[in-house]
């Protein structure tokens, strides 16, 4: 089919989309004035029955824990997946020597860079883990906290040194934490079975609201899932990164 | 007013799958992709908004406050997350896409027209 014929099939179909999307939309209560009953309930109760004060982390963490964890195992599937797609292929090979690796470099990286690199990983790292631990008070958790811990090693590669990443955080620690990540998240679930009955029931103590240790299982779910997180999207990156910068085609002589 | 937010869904939605039919470049294509999700975002977040609401944190502010809905928001967290995730498998197929046939563009991909 020709890009014309195909961008005037999309725009009929577009605008009768479009028509469909727009009625449809309208049927909705006007913005503002919706009330779900769910989110009424949740700010009513949240936070004398969990002690949570951020009820989206409380929600994700305790009320949905459930859904959670499918959303859990789905971002390990999928970094599974990448994996899998990126590996080594037939007629690939790694370039061996770490040293030769070492000068395929970030261009243009200055000194000043990285230096600022330097004063940057530390800083992300901390934040990280603030955000991963206070995700039952103010705004934060696991996921959004494992993101910023993942985005540190990722300063040393954008600071020219894509090997000293890889040193910061080696492939086989990532994918551990991970794998560790994934399964403790699963086994806080399995613990509210055994000590309180119901799968993902909180079994630890409530503690005061605003305290960073409150909330029962919330901080420690959050801490399972920002292990997680932050090792899915460095295995994921190192992934990309690797077919960049290491991996080549075997020259022909060499096969075989 | 009060439609906007709903009409900016809709133009994400289909702006995003313009992009996904015009463009020549499997990147762009799955660029596009997460525009056509933002527009779910902002839906979510547009359903769940009450009039004179507060975020729903209530580390500062009384309990009793009008919040917006939480519900929707840890949706959106998942809609994010999943987006993330359904961004990097596409990306690692461009990637392995572009090995084997030496180009991005989608109408270059033999394989799968003929």
């Amino acid at each position: 089919m020709t890009r014309r014929a195909r961008l005037t099939m999309f725009g009929v179909g577009a605008a009768g989309l479009g028509v469909v999307l727009i009625y449809g939309l309208a049927g909705l209560p006007a913005f503002g004035d919706y009330e779900g009953v769910y989110g009424h309930v949740i700010n009513g109760i949240g936070v004398s029955a969990r002690h949570a004060t951020d009820l989206v982390t409380a929600l994700n963490f305790d009320f949905r824990a459930f859904d959670t964890l499918g959303e859990e195992f789905i971002l390990f599937g999928s970094v599974l997946g990448v994996v899998l797609i990126l590996r080594q292929l037939r007629g690939e090979q790694e370039r061996p020597s770490l040293d030769e690796a070492d000068q395929h470099a970030f261009a243009g990286a200055s000194e000043a860079l990285r230096v600022l690199a330097l004063v940057l990983v530390p800083a992300l790292l901390v934040l990280g883990v603030y955000i991963v631990v206070h995700g039952q008070i103010t705004p934060g958790g696991g996921f959004q906290g494992g993101v910023i811990l993942a985005s540190g090693p990722l300063v040393l590669f954008l600071s020219g040194r894509y090997m000293r990443m890889r040193r910061l955080g080696p492939h086989t620690l990532v994918e551990t934490g991970d794998a560790v990540g994934a399964a403790g998240f699963a086994l806080i679930g399995l613990s509210g079975l055994i000590f309180a009955g119901a799968f993902f029931k909180n079994f630890l103590p409530f503690g005061i609201p605003g305290h960073l240790l409150s909330a029962g299982q919330i901080p420690l779910a959050s801490v399972a899932v920002g292990l997680e997180v932050t090792g899915a999207f460095l295995v994921a990156w190192s992934e990309f990164l690797d077919q960049a910068i290491l991996i080549r085609s075997r020259p022909p002589e060499a096969e075989q | 007013m009060s439609f906007l937010p709903f009409a900016i869904a809709a133009w994400l939605f289909l702006i995003g799958l313009y992009g996904i039919v015009s463009s020549q470049n499997l990147i762009r294509v799955i660029l596009s992709l997460t525009v056509v999700q933002s527009a779910t975002y902002v839906i979510l977040l547009g359903v769940g908004y009450s009039r004179g609401g507060q975020a729903p944190i209530f580390a500062d502010i009384p309990q009793v406050s009008k919040a917006v809905d939480p519900v929707v928001q840890v949706l959106v967290l998942t809609d994010v997350v999943i987006g993330a995730t359904v961004t990097a498998m596409l990306l690692a197929l461009a990637v392995q896409a572009h090995k084997r046939f030496g180009s991005l563009d989608p109408q270059e991909l033999r394989a799968l027209r003929d």
